[in-house]
């Protein structure tokens, strides 16, 4: 168990095969897009004159750079407004005494048993009839409402691990409710703010149906619609729309590779509660 | 409990002014709960109330004058032979993609929570494909199956000639492959998860059970799997969840088709919707998806507050 041994050794190989195989859908996205659109050989086959140009025409003609702008609008706000709604809610049914508590609770959680399709078509009405649609509003109104029940179940697992004393001495210091809530548990409960804002993150910048419902043949979309756009107009020229996907995928991608030894830890931690 | 005895042991006043005190915080700790509750309430609860009342009725989302139909949308969809396909193909798709990807991801986890050298850089290689775009990945195995794609040469290539098809073009293995492309996302998640569980396997408790003689496999059954346990009932309900509610990558490959043999509950009501814009109908669907939800997520819920004590 202890010591690199020769099992270990052949194991290590393996893995290292598997994991080269488990990567065959990235090396034909990467090696299509760095080819002319007019190179027909195998995709298997390593791409001999190796163009950027397809970035540069998938740019301008999918308008990538306007949708990156416009997932970075709405992942952003509606991170920071999951972060302040859903630690705050957390705040206060985790330090209430009152009946109410456990119901507003519960009432949160009861939003992790229904799924975001039931209430897909009244919704849509709703925001037509409030003439939003088109614009990026409902997206942020929508985030934060559906991702609320996970974010306060989250906080609230943390925060019932915060001694309440330094909240009583803050309060003896005269600090109301409010402060010592920003000053003293929001700072101890970091590890869950990382949590809840990579998972929502990941959540505001991957979604593709609610964009495809309220911001489709508008023009103005995030990633995931405007790239679904673009392949349905240019499915033949592969190159070009792979070059499309790679600069849709990366923001994420290069996120991920600075913070990936914290994102899986907090993932895992804040997965296990 | 404790936070009466600490109460208590930290102010030194009388009982009475404790008492005020803590109902003038609870007095006010509900406006705190207000941010959170009214998009919540706009987005979900409302929404979903309606999405019931919507189920009984014909309206279309236009034609003001909808009449209330009774169970009507709910007879449709028990005779329609679609519909029945669809509810097949989630729970087909859900268990599936659910069961690989914890087989997947739990050998993965055992392989590398060990001493392999890359262990760090081949974690990072299997989670991967969950931090891409949906969209992005759907695509991209879109181009692998296509019938002069990437797999079937690959498959030329070792002599596998009369496996090579049209993959997501026939309706025998288009939905298999595209859980292939779940399994592929989101196995690195459940390894994750599974590599958190396995840390909190005391190593000394294994070495005392190999001392004693035990080889790996009792090893892994009797003192690992138990242990895993939480981890696993984790792993179960993301990935049972997310497959039911699977839209993106169907949407993104084959829209349902060939022949509607890829449908899934939410592709039914995404199409019936706004495409037909049969909005009663549509609702009538989901609100059956919702009941596999739910009746899962309770199943599940009950099952965590029996077994984990410990948390």
């Amino acid at each position: 168990m202890k010591r690199y041994s020769v099992g270990t050794g052949a194991l290590e190989g393996v893995m290292i095969l598997i994991a080269l195989a488990f990567l065959f859908p990235i090396y034909i996205l990467v090696n299509l897009s760095l080819r002319p659109v007019t190179d027909l050989s195998s995709p298997l086959v390593p791409t001999k004159d190796v163009t950027f140009d397809n970035f540069g025409l998938a740019w301008v003609q999918a308008g990538i750079g306007g949708a990156i702008v416009n997932s970075a609008i709405v992942t952003t706000a509606s991170v920071l407004l999951i972060v302040i709604f859903s630690s705050l809610a957390a705040y206060g049914i985790v330090r209430a005494t009152a009946r109410w508590s456990p119901l507003a609770f519960y009432g949160f959680m009861v939003g992790l048993l229904v799924p975001f399709q039931l209430g897909l078509v009244p919704l849509y009405t709703t925001m037509k009839n409030l003439g939003l649609l088109g614009t990026l509003i409902p997206l942020v109104i929508i985030y934060v409402g559906m991702r609320m029940p996970f974010s306060i179940f989250l906080y609230a697992q943390f925060m019932r691990q915060v001694p309440i004393d330094y909240e009583e001495a803050a309060a003896l210091d005269g600090a109301g409710p409010l402060r010592s809530f920003v000053r003293v548990v929001f700072p101890m409960v970091r590890p869950a703010t990382g949590t809840v804002i990579i998972l929502n993150g990941l959540f505001a910048w991957n979604d593709f149906l609610t964009p495809l419902l309220y911001l489709s043949g508008t023009g103005n979309a995030t990633i995931p619609v405007t790239i679904y756009n673009f392949v349905g107009e240019y499915v033949t020229q592969w190159p070009l729309v792979f070059a499309a996907l790679i600069m849709g995928a990366i923001p994420v991608l290069v996120a991920f590779f600075f913070i990936q030894r914290s994102l899986l830890q907090g993932l895992a931690s804040g997965v296990k509660g | 409990m404790t936070e009466a005895a600490s109460t208590a042991a930290t102010t030194v006043t009388s009982r009475r002014s404790t008492t005020t005190r803590k109902s003038r915080r609870s007095g006010r700790l509900w406006l705190f709960i207000l941010p959170a509750a009214i998009p919540y309430l706009f987005v979900v609860i409302v929404p979903s109330l309606q999405g019931i009342g919507f189920s009984f009725t014909n309206f279309d989302g236009l034609n003001p004058n909808w009449k209330i139909t009774g169970l009507d949308n709910y007879a449709h969809f028990f005779r329609d032979p679609q519909a029945l396909r669809a509810v097949l193909n989630t729970i087909g798709l859900a268990f599936v993609s659910a069961i690989l990807e914890n087989l997947i991801g739990l050998l993965l986890a055992l392989a590398l929570n060990g001493r392999l050298l890359s262990r760090n850089v081949l974690r990072v290689i299997f989670f991967t494909p969950v931090v891409i775009i949906t969209v992005v990945v759907a695509f991209v195995w879109q181009f692998i199956y296509t019938p002069t794609g990437p797999l079937n040469q690959v498959l030329d290539a070792v002599g596998l000639h009369s496996l090579a098809q049209n993959w997501l073009g026939s309706p025998s293995t288009a939905l298999w492959s595209i859980a292939v492309i779940v399994i592929w996302q989101f196995s690195g998640y459940a390894m994750v998860i599974y590599l958190a569980g396995l840390q909190g396997v005391p190593t000394e408790l294994i070495e005392a059970a190999s001392l004693d003689g035990a080889g790996r496999v009792k090893r892994f059954f009797f003192i690992i799997a138990p242990l895993l346990l939480p981890a696993f009932t984790v792993n179960l309900m993301l990935s049972l969840t997310r497959g039911f509610m699977i839209f993106d990558q169907i949407w993104v490959t084959t829209q349902g088709g060939p022949a509607q043999s890829t449908d899934s509950l939410s592709t039914l009501v995404y199409r019936n919707a706004f495409t037909y814009g049969e909005y009663g109908y549509s609702s009538a669907i989901a609100v059956i998806l919702t009941i596999f939800v739910a009746v899962l997520g309770i199943v599940q819920y009950r099952y965590v507050l029996r077994g984990g004590t410990s948390r």
